[in-house]
């Protein structure tokens, strides 16, 4: 186990580092991106330009930039270009409502998910399992934005049944809480349900072919039993990964559903500096995520030592 | 052989078993009969696809599907099988009748650690055993198996153990609710030689001392020769020829039988230059050949084959000993390769 942490350890700076390298060059080459000329204002003066461009160390050499940009994201002095905010703070006031939006959608996609694919396995051929392949293919094959959009004009605007965006803490009112976070919830999880659901169906159904699936039958188990604890049981371990990477990368989708909801938290702040190409937001972002997808691939190693004894931590890249 | 004695402990009348498939119906078991005696050895032999596996898993009904075709009657004691409902067939899977199968690698459920998955098969007949009781009737299952440090096994999962111990923990699991009837459909199929002569002994000493009736499925004659009291020869879904282990082995009147006798390696003949072969390959069971179905691979097939004949007793001294060839019995004896 410690070998393990270890191990991950090292990773997950590896990663950071290359990741964030990566976003600091993309911004360097992207055109028109001077922020020194942006932060001045259009009537500035060539001096005034000049002034910040001193002030904040936009001429120094880039890998001179990129050692400073890093101390303040890990000080906690991070400076956006756009409006000057403190970054950090900005990060961490986002984080219940991201926080809210991503654990409620990641549960109604794994409820749903594991739902729908363990009835159509078992009905496997059914109407019902024909009626969730159809459902399942639709949900995976509408954008989130058009979902979430079609949401926001029939269930807000038209007939006003849930508030049409904007989140409440939890703390202020569960309830209004968990109305505002309905549809973010659900738009973001529709996809997913769609892809867990194939695929736990398609795992299922080879599962139900394998010889201690006959054993468990010849034990006398009930049918129910034999799917549930033996069928699925096994079933999970790919389903597991992929939660483990999905959630991981979940801020992606979290970027268009706070958009579209403006549930004002680290999705909406990354989309509203993507679009100012505002960098020191977007490099504290890009950073926080990373090591969401790191921390996550470790958490699914986990898991699967727990899913399947055969697997030992520590042991699988020797 | 026909009647149902006292101590008839299983039935089967007349199984048959189809599977509709893309080209036809694929008719695996053909119109099997047999009776099971209270304590009795039965092997029942052929290659694979004659119908043995099937014959064996219908039993319990494991071969149900909607694409299933299934006919006849499996009787144990008073219940007809067949058509029994899930409850009565939940019932009677593992407590009356318990199965070990081909491949105990893959036979156990990888992610379960052994004493659990017996557990379960004790808890699914006697909900009313507390899991820290059924537990110790899974270490005591093991050592009675002969599987050494049964407390410590009993947690292990099956990955940990080697071949033969897995199957002596399957067969622990199968002995668990100490059934009437034990099917162990080719046991010892994946084993090492050393380690199959081990289980062998294991099942014959359960069939000794507990009077364990035992339906042995194998391709193997040598492991029939072993243990068995009766043997069922099949072929393409029909018993070729039955009769008790001596008869078969020393008297054989079929000659599906005498190749397969034929293809053994025996330690008290010179060792021939090439083994004995059945010359061709088992007939597709979609579109049997008329008659008898051994019949293009028989180097004795005359005019008569192409009519099948039926399972009769054709030898006067030998009441219980019946086969389906047309063959003249004395024509036989002489004709047979020794």
């Amino acid at each position: 186990m410690a070998r393990f942490a270890a191990r991950r350890l090292l990773g997950m700076v590896a990663v950071l580092f290359a990741v964030s390298v990566l976003t600091f060059l993309i911004f360097n080459v992207i055109p028109s991106s001077d922020p020194a000329q942006r932060m001045a204002g259009k009537t500035a003066t060539p001096q005034l330009i000049a002034n910040i461009t001193e002030e904040w160390g936009f001429d120094d050499p880039l890998p001179q930039q990129y050692l400073t940009m890093m101390e303040k994201v890990f000080s906690g002095d991070l400076i956006s270009y756009e409006g000057r905010e403190d970054v950090d703070e900005r990060i961490v006031e986002g984080i219940p409502a991201t926080f809210s939006l991503c654990l409620g959608a990641v549960v109604i996609w794994m409820f749903f998910g594991v739902l729908f694919g363990y009835l159509s396995a078992v009905r496997s051929g059914g109407i019902l399992d024909r009626a969730l392949t159809v459902l399942a293919i639709t949900g995976l094959s509408i954008p989130i934005f058009l979902i979430g959009e079609v949401f926001l004009v029939y269930l807000t605007y038209k007939t006003e049944i849930l508030p049409s965006g904007g989140y409440v803490e939890f703390g202020e009112s569960p309830l209004e809480w968990a109305e505002h976070l309905v549809l973010p919830w659900v738009t973001l999880a529709i996809v997913y349900i769609g892809i867990y659901s194939r695929i736990l169906r398609a795992n299922m159904l080879d599962a139900m072919n394998e010889d201690h699936v006959r054993t468990a039958r010849a034990k006398g188990l009930r049918e129910r039993h034999v799917m549930t604890r033996h069928v699925m049981r096994n079933s999970l371990v790919p389903i597991v990964t992929l939660l483990g990477l999905d959630v991981g990368a979940l801020l992606g989708g979290a970027i268009v559903v706070e958009a579209i909801f403006s549930l004002n938290g680290i999705g909406e702040y990354a989309y509203i500096s993507l679009i100012n190409t505002d960098l020191p937001p977007i490099m504290a972002i890009v950073l926080f995520g990373a090591f969401f997808i790191v921390l996550f691939n470790a958490l699914v190693d986990i898991a699967y030592a727990y899913l399947d004894p055969r697997v030992k931590l520590g042991e699988s890249a020797q | 052989m026909s009647s149902v004695g006292a101590s008839t402990l299983l039935s089967v009348r007349d199984l048959r078993v189809g599977f509709a498939t893309e080209g036809g119906l694929l008719q695996a078991v053909d119109g099997v009969s047999f009776d099971l005696a209270a304590g009795e050895v039965l092997a029942v032999v052929g290659e694979s696809g004659s119908g043995k596996s099937v014959t064996a898993q219908t039993l319990l009904g494991l071969t149900r599907s909607p694409n299933a075709r299934i006919a006849g009657s499996v009787r144990l004691g008073g219940t007809e099988l067949l058509d029994a409902d899930d409850a009565t067939l939940h019932g009677i899977r593992g407590d009356r009748m318990a199965m070990v199968f081909q491949d105990p690698m893959t036979s156990f459920n990888p992610v379960y650690r052994i004493g659990a998955q017996i557990v379960e098969a004790i808890r699914a007949h006697r909900p009313e055993t507390s899991k820290g009781a059924a537990r110790e009737q899974a270490v005591e299952l093991l050592g009675s198996v002969g599987i050494p440090e049964p407390e410590r096994r009993v947690d292990a999962y099956p990955y940990e153990l080697s071949g033969g111990m897995r199957q002596r923990a399957m067969i622990a699991m199968a002995l668990a609710l100490d059934p009437e009837v034990l099917i162990a459909d080719e046991p010892t199929t994946a084993l090492d030689v050393t380690v199959q002569a081990q289980i062998l002994r294991l099942l014959e000493q359960l069939n000794r001392e507990r009077g364990l009736a035992t339906i042995l499925i194998t391709h193997d004659l040598g492991v029939v020769a072993e243990t068995a009291d009766r043997v069922l020869v099949m072929y393409a879904g029909r018993v070729v020829e039955q009769g008790t282990l001596e008869e078969i082995f020393y008297d054989p009147q079929h000659p599906y039988t005498w190749g397969l006798l034929g293809s053994l390696t025996r330690l008290d003949r010179e060792r021939p230059e090439r083994l004995p072969q059945i010359g061709g390959a088992p007939p597709s069971l979609i579109d049997l050949p008329a008659g008898c179905s051994f019949r293009p691979r028989c180097p004795h097939a005359f005019g008569r084959c192409e009519e099948l004949p039926g399972l009769d007793a054709r030898l006067p001294d030998a009441p219980g000993h019946l086969d389906r060839c047309w063959l003249d019995p004395e024509t036989k004896r002489g004709g047979r390769p020794q």
